[in-house]
């Protein structure tokens, strides 16, 4: 059997395929691969399906979308118009891109790309032919302990997904883009795994966006391992935008060894709902994280954002700032955690949750938590969740400014504080458009990704409505 | 830490608990464990009301569906649960009317704790409720609150002089299926202090009640009841002991407030239970469920803690803030030290318009001590225009220690704010380094950081009770660094 009709997804649903497709699934893996695959399906089995009695599941329902039906499947789908599927580009931004179709690697002719730099990238089941020893050294090395049940349903069922190697010391000399496209006629159920090492003293950026093309409902459950090297630098931008039917899991596990820097952006504007997952592990001294996260949400959309920064080495410095503006009937969840472990001295962790609620029917639960062993350490965390500045707000209309578009400047300037971290200038430019073109409601309905839904020689600007004054 | 912190860290480690005596005092108690007989038997000897006995049997049954919490972040060791003593009494004369009948060891027990029942009553205006093991001992100054309708008695009296009150608000707000350990307290509780304040009145003399565990193998289960009518005002204190020794006991006690329309109430805790010794050995496991209602507009409910003692301590004040305009207020200085463990916080519901509250928590992680915030601020869809904000600090002093913050914060409507901060540091070396450089030596400069970090919350007590705090604080930390 290679695919599956509209089934809800269940444990009995997933045990079943997962052992009547066994062959098919491990079909790339070498034996210790398989070995792991096993082991996370047993621990996939005994985990079962969060549900809301689950602390970290409270106040995030699967229910509805786990009950929707789901076409799965073993192989990639025929991409019938590659082109138009990944006409996303920003303007301006010479990136190479990578092209994944419901989670699927696209590209068959070449499945594996080797710069002459020796940065690898291309088909995760490829280069577990092809370079299994390097494979094998990374995979699973971040998952193995993780007792998520998400995370253990796709190390059992991932067929394919990104890897990406950049060898030490080399420097990644342009951005790369991951877009993750789901398009299918039906609702569709995909799994995809990442895995992106970046050597000691190596550098990458990398943009990461997950996007859909129609209004097909659609459950995503990604993982990505990255791992970095001692010095290593990678500039992270994770994008994310649905349609209001999907559901996407995504976790992302990054280990950092001494002196890595890790510089994280997850914005997400658009989607059903969206678990992200973000896990931080220091594995050496003197390494800086900072994680930063933007969700514009509003209609029924659901947004969980789960950080765990682990200080489990002394020296490190960790930064995490997370805001969301909540409109409508949205709702969101964010829980921070960081744990400073006994030895980790010198530690500099902080972690900052700002919220905007605009409608009485929107919701967010914040749960900022700290957890610290060791008395030589610099910890703070904040949480407010309120409306716009009156103050300002009066300031502006003093100015003869609209309420409407001193709503929408005030709004922009709070998400300014996380969108103005971006590196990539080009990049910034796009997301601030998107912003803008988020908060005046625009952005709800695209009939495909909105990367392309502003025309390139036509940027968006933001307007203050001088009719009114 | 150079060598001078480290040996005035041991001194203070060691320090004995000084309220850690044993009174040899003639005690009954109810047969060891707990059934449905041992509901009765302390049903019967309490000369209760049918519905008393209704409300145990029903609150008992529930406890056994119910399993032991573990979600908080602390290591408790199994409680055997058959094998607490659930009631202990000293034996007293039928109908204690005057002072002098109270049995002289018992006196002198309170004396010896500085609650001097007869010089209370003279001196410091300050009515008192002493409540040894599970039996309230002797409430002092009845007679003058009665004058202004005040009812501040034991709580078995108000079950035999005022049922209709009991019955109304026992329960009313912690009702018996709030939690596990509520559960048994509303089983097997034995007494505690009640507290009536009528339409209009403002309680002339702090109210407070000094709890002592004596007996061994006991348990302790209290139970407290205040209702303030409206425009009513009280201030309320409580302070607790426990001898030492080398087993855990189990105190589970209730803490139930009303406030109606205008009504204010301000409950103050020094909260000194024993500890455990330095290796963790023995102390009171300290689980409490206190919480207020506001159930009028314009009430006030304000919880002040100290918290030194117990081995552990699991407890979160809160506020149900159900009239408009309601207030609530939470200011916790909480010590850990040697291998206690504390789990503590406020919950404050928003659930009337314009609602505000206020948590103030501070930490304090010396030894080995695991100190953990733990908070609920609740803004409901119609709470509109209400206002939380929330500090929680933690001082952490030697590198054995821990100290976590758990906030909880859900916001549901637009006009509402709602913030949180906390920061955890040791004492820096700068303010240490600027005593020091004054002449003042290491020990004097760290109890004034540290009381100067708890002052927010010491201003907080009433006089009587923050010169006891402040002791207590440096008892319990001066001359520890990080």
């Amino acid at each position: 059997m290679e695919s599956t009709q509209q089934h809800s997804i269940t444990l009995e649903r997933m045990v079943d395929l997962f052992e009547t497709n066994r062959k098919v699934l491990s079909s790339n893996d070498t034996a210790l691969l398989a070995g792991i695959r096993d082991k996370a399906f047993t621990l996939f089995g005994s985990l079962g399906f969060p549900h809301t009695r689950m602390e970290a599941w409270r106040n995030t329902d699967l229910k509805e979308s786990l009950g929707l039906g789901y076409d799965y499947y073993f192989h990639p789908l025929p991409e019938a118009d590659i082109q138009k599927v990944f006409r996303c580009n920003i303007p301006n931004l010479d990136t190479a891109i990578i092209g994944q179709l419901n989670g699927w690697y696209v590209s068959k002719d070449v499945p594996l790309m080797e710069l002459g730099n020796g940065i690898i990238m291309g088909s995760l089941a490829e280069a577990k032919k092809k370079y299994p020893t390097l494979v094998e050294k990374y995979y699973n090395l971040s998952t193995n302990d993780v007792s998520d049940v998400f995370t253990a349903m796709n190390t059992a069922f991932e067929q394919d997904g990104v890897f990406i190697f950049v060898p030490q010391g080399v420097k990644s000399p342009k951005p790369v883009q991951l877009i993750n496209v789901i398009h299918h006629q039906d609702n569709i159920f995909m799994q995809s795994r990442n895995l992106i090492v970046i050597g000691d003293n190596a550098s990458l950026s990398l943009v990461h966006c997950d996007d859909s093309y129609n209004q097909q409902a659609s459950f995503s459950n990604l993982v990505s391992e990255v791992f970095l090297g001692e010095n290593a630098f990678l500039d992270h931008y994770k994008l994310q935008n649905l349609n209001n039917n999907s559901t996407l899991i995504s976790a992302s596990y990054f280990k950092l060894e001494a002196g890595a820097n890790l510089e994280s952006h997850y914005l997400s504007l658009n989607g059903g709902l969206i678990r992200n997952n973000i896990q931080v592990l220091f594995n050496g001294v003197h390494g800086n994280a900072n994680i930063f996260g933007l969700y514009l949400m509003d209609r029924k959309q659901h947004i969980d954002n789960q950080v765990f920064v682990d200080h489990a080495f002394s020296d490190c410095t960790s930064n995490e700032i997370f805001k969301g503006v909540l409109d409508e009937n949205a709702r969101g969840v964010f829980n921070g955690h960081v744990l400073v472990r006994r030895n980790s001295t010198k530690t500099d962790a902080r972690q900052t949750n700002k919220n905007i609620l605009l409608t009485d029917t929107a919701r967010i639960n914040s749960q900022p938590f700290l957890e610290i062993y060791n008395d030589d350490v610099k910890c703070a965390h904040g949480s407010s969740t309120g409306q716009l500045d009156p103050e300002a707000m009066f300031y502006l209309r003093q100015r003869g400014i609209s309420e409407e578009s001193a709503r929408m400047l005030l709004m922009f300037a709070f998400a300014e504080e996380i969108v103005g971290k971006i590196a990539i200038p080009q990049l910034r430019q796009r997301i601030e458009d998107m912003v803008k073109k988020r908060l005046q409601g625009e952005l709800r309905i695209c009939e495909q990704c909105v990367l392309h839904c502003s025309t390139p020689n036509h940027p968006l600007d933001f307007k203050i409505d001088l009719s009114k004054i | 830490m150079d060598t001078d912190s480290n040996k005035i860290i041991d001194e203070v480690t060691q320090g004995d608990y000084k309220y850690g005596f044993v009174t040899d005092i003639e005690t009954e108690f109810a047969p060891r464990g707990i059934t449905e007989e041992t509901v009765r038997y302390i049903s019967t000897k309490k000369n209760e009301p049918g519905f008393m006995l209704e409300f145990r049997l029903k609150a008992f049954r529930h406890w056994l569906t119910m399993t032991q919490p573990k979600w908080a972040h602390l290591t408790i060791d199994p409680i055997n649960f058959q094998d607490i003593i659930y009631f202990a009494a000293p034996k007293k004369k039928e109908n204690l009317e005057k002072l002098d009948q109270v049995d002289p060891e018992l006196l002198a027990t309170f004396n010896k704790l500085g609650i001097s029942l007869e010089e209370q009553k003279k001196m410091t205006g300050v009515a008192v409720d002493a409540v040894m093991d599970s039996v309230s001992v002797k409430t002092t100054f009845s007679e003058t609150l009665s004058k202004y309708g005040i009812i501040f008695c034991s709580f078995s009296e108000a079950v035999q002089k005022h049922p209709d009150l009991i019955k109304q608000y026992m329960g009313s707000v912690v009702p018996y299926t709030d939690n596990y350990f509520a559960a048994l307290n509303s089983a097997v509780f034995s007494d505690g202090s009640f507290c009536y304040i009528p339409k209009g009145v403002r309680c002339p003399i702090e109210l407070s009640t000094y709890f002592r565990i004596n007996a061994a193998n006991t348990g302790q289960f209290e139970r407290t009841l205040i209702v303030a009518e409206e425009g009513a005002y009280v201030s309320y204190m409580e302070g607790c002991t426990a001898p030492q020794r080398d087993e855990n006991q189990l105190h589970a006690a209730i803490v139930e407030i009303v406030a109606m329309k205008d009504a204010e109430v301000k409950y103050s805790t020094v909260q000194n239970w024993y500890p455990g010794d330095k290796n963790g050995k023995g102390g009171i496991y300290n689980f409490v469920t206190k919480r207020g209602i506001c159930k009028g507009n314009n009430a006030k409910i304000s919880w002040t803690q100290v918290e030194t003692g117990s081995s552990i301590t699991w407890k979160y004040p809160g506020c149900i803030l159900l009239g408009d305009n309601s207030v609530g207020e939470f200011y916790s200085v909480a010590v850990t030290n040697n291998h206690q463990q504390a789990d503590t916080g406020s919950k404050m519901i928003h659930l009337g318009k314009n609602t505000r509250s206020i948590i103030i928590s501070k930490g304090i992680s010396a030894g080995k001590g695991q100190n953990s915030y733990r908070g609920l601020v609740k803004v409901t869809k119609n709470a509109i225009n209400s206002r939380n904000y929330s500090q929680c600090d933690s001082l952490l002093l030697g590198s054995q220690c821990g100290a976590h913050t758990f906030p909880y914060i859900q916001v549901g409507n637009k006009s509402s704010v709602v913030e949180h901060e906390a920061t955890t540091s040791k004492i820096s070396e700068d303010q240490l380094f600027y005593c020091q450089q004054r002449g003042i030596d290491t020990e004097s400069a760290i109890g004034l950081i540290v009381n100067g970090y708890a002052k927010e919350v010491l201003k907080q007590l009433p006089m009587e009770f923050a010169v006891e705090a402040q002791k207590l604080l440096s008892i319990s930390l001066e001359g520890s660094v990080g």
